[in-house]
């Protein structure tokens, strides 16, 4: 059994010198070639990359609302209402457009201020054990609440949150989560936010009623957490390559790959080990890395990534073992078990998906590089890192081969499947 | 009650050890980086431990073990006799030696389950490979080390 194997992948070898041979020498690709230059192991690879091997949406023990109805469509139009902010400008679409992949295509965030770091797309961050580039948020709805109370991104407060739902979405929000708290007597503002005032006013506020505030606050979470989950990929060219790569089918013009594309995606799973961290169906590991990337201009301190993340989302005020938590002890193990210090961590930030990278650019977590042969660059070369210790070698890969891997990444684009904006305002 | 108080003499000679430490562990470190995987025989699921001590099995929750999900496993020990050993402080540790980094996750024995099984909590593999996987063992028969290689 094992004598025939060897022998079977003596022959695979061979079958794939000669058609490399003939490649080359022909200067031209043989028919339908790609289907036979994969190794039953590399199948596996893409296989494991591909979109249908995506698992079902994980459920989210931390929110009972992730998978209602109302609650997607509550918190539709909660992430898309600039009302929800201190200038009435900034909504969660200002910065995550949708026309945009969920992005805003600009280095740093801008909202009432400019952010520290790069808008991150939205899709598929329901398979996420982390949020954020430090993953200093263990939940979409723990995430959506940062931004909300941050003096740079919606500058708001969490009792101005509640008299807008009061005002606006009363009869929605008990739909989902049932009795609205009475806010007579409250300010129209007051928080534990970085604004003195408006803490000063949440601090003389009585424990029972700040609890019921926050309580609300974090039903606002969980709408919005219910809408996010349903933004989804689609299959990209890329997948349709490799369901007839698997398949066996000949090529036809929706699902064939370039010569370039080939042999970039050859690189991205092989010589360039870029599915070190780039693995899965999302092409992330969902892990944080030292990559090298380059401190962004005029930041200090410099920004030391997971180092903080990990700190914060330990004593998180809405993390998974919180008191507005809907997950059991047990429920809560990705936190339990992290990595919550060590050399590792500094400057590691969380691998991005490649799905819709390749329209992303400015790249990276301030947007530090410009374009995506800029970052491909950066990958040959494996700079040291501005603090701890990069994890890339370098490539030694060609100009060639650089635009290989380009010509791969753009393969993984396809549009998103977004809920219905019609119950928008 | 008295608490130890450190003296010069002695915060010196700690110093010095904990950059003897670092050293060491950083030769370790450089010299894993081209670390080769081990020989076929050095793979699988039941591993005795370094000096001999213990028998070890490692049964993941299902019959491969995937990558990029939280896992539950249990460990069985054993004495090198064949008995079943339930009073053990276990701990556990890994990485990739190739890449020089270590587990993604800090797993732990959370409960041992009787007839020398133990549960082991919080496994993550972030990407295929070697792995190696280490069982730090102690119990009244003495300290030791299981190692397991895995192929992902
Ligand atoms: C000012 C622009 C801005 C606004 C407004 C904004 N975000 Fe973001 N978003 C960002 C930036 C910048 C990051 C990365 C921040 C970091 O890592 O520190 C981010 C990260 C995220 C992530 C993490 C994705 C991942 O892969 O980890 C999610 C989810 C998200 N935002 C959702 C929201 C929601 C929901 C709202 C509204 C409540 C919102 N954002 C408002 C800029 C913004
Ligand atoms: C050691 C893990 C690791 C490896 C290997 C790796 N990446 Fe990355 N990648 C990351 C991390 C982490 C980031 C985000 C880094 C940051 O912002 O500081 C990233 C960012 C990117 C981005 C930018 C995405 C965005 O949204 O800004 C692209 C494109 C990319 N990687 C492509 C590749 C390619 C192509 C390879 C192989 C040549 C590769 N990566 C290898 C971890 C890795």
């Amino acid at each position: 059994m094992r004598r025939y194997s060897r022998l079977a992948a003596a022959l695979e070898l061979g079958v794939v010198a000669v058609l490399l041979f003939l490649t080359t020498a022909s200067g031209a690709r043989p028919a339908g070639s790609g289907r036979v230059l994969w190794t039953s192991a590399e199948r596996a690879t893409l296989r494991s990359l591909s979109l249908a091997s995506l698992a079902p949406l994980p459920s989210d023990p931390s929110n009972r609302f992730a998978d209602d109805d109302a609650a997607a469509t509550l918190g539709g139009r909660l992430f898309f209402d600039t009302r929800l902010s201190s200038n009435g400008k900034v909504s969660c679409g200002t910065c995550h457009l949708p026309e945009l992949g969920f992005q805003d295509g600009v280095p740093l965030g801008v909202g009432v201020g400019t952010a520290g770091r790069r808008t991150m797309p939205i899709a598929g961050t329901a398979y996420s054990p982390w949020q954020f580039w430090d993953g200093r948020a263990d939940s979409q709805w723990s995430q959506a609440l940062g931004p909300l109370e941050s003096p740079v991104e919606h500058g708001g407060d969490r009792v101005q949150y509640a008299h807008r739902i009061a005002g606006d979405y009363k009869r929605e929000y008990e739909s989902v989560f049932g009795k609205f708290p009475d806010l007579r007597g409250l300010p129209a503002q007051a928080g534990p936010v970085e604004d003195a005032v408006r803490r000063a006013s949440w601090d003389r506020i009585a424990p029972s009623r700040r609890e019921e505030i926050t309580r609300v606050y974090a039903n606002i979470g969980k709408a919005i957490a219910a809408f996010e989950r349903r933004v989804r990929f689609t299959p990209s060219r890329f997948d349709r390559y490799v369901e007839a790569v698997l398949a066996r089918r000949p090529e036809t013009p929706a699902d064939s790959f370039s010569a370039d594309e080939e042999a970039g995606l050859r690189l991205f799973i092989g010589k360039a080990s870029c599915t070190n961290c780039h693995n899965g169906a999302l092409l992330t590991d969902d892990h944080f890395h030292n990559t090298g990337v380059p401190a962004a201009k005029g930041t200090t301190p410099l920004d030391s990534g997971r180092t903080v993340g990990a700190r914060q989302v330990a004593r998180a005020e809405f993390n998974c073992t919180s008191r507005y938590s809907d997950a059991g002890p047990a429920d809560c193990a990705e936190l339990k078990y992290a990595v919550l210090e060590g050399p590792e961590l500094v400057r590691a930030f969380k691998t991005p998906s490649l799905r819709n990278a390749a329209t992303r650019a400015p790249f990276m977590h301030a947007g530090q590089i410009a374009t995506l042969p800029a970052v491909l660059s950066h990958y040959n070369r494996a700079p040291a890192a501005p603090a701890g210790t990069s994890e890339l070698k370098p490539l030694r890969l060609s100009e060639r081969e650089l635009r290989q891997l380009e010509a791969f990444l753009k393969t993984l684009v396809s549009p998103l499947d977004v809920p219905s904006r019609d119950s928008l305002p | 009650m008295t608490t130890p108080r450190s003296t010069p003499r002695s915060s010196a000679r700690r110093t010095a050890l904990g950059l003897a430490l670092a050293a060491g562990l950083a030769f370790v470190g450089a010299c894993s980086m081209f670390m080769r995987m081990p020989a076929e025989q050095e793979f699988g699921r039941e591993r005795t431990s370094t000096t001999g001590l213990y028998r070890a099995v490692i049964r993941p929750d299902g019959d491969s073990i995937p990558v990029g999900k939280l896992q539950r496993w249990t460990l069985h020990l054993e004495t090198a006799e064949g008995a079943p050993l339930d009073s053990a402080t276990v701990s556990v540790d890994g990485g990739m030696p190739q890449h020089g980094h270590g587990l993604p996750t800090k797993p732990a024995v959370t409960a041992s389950l009787g007839n020398g099984d133990h549960r082991v909590d919080g496994m993550k593999f972030n990407m295929t490979g070697w792995w190696v996987v280490k069982f730090r063992v102690q119990s009244a028969m003495g300290a030791d080390s299981v190692v397991f290689n895995l192929k992902l």
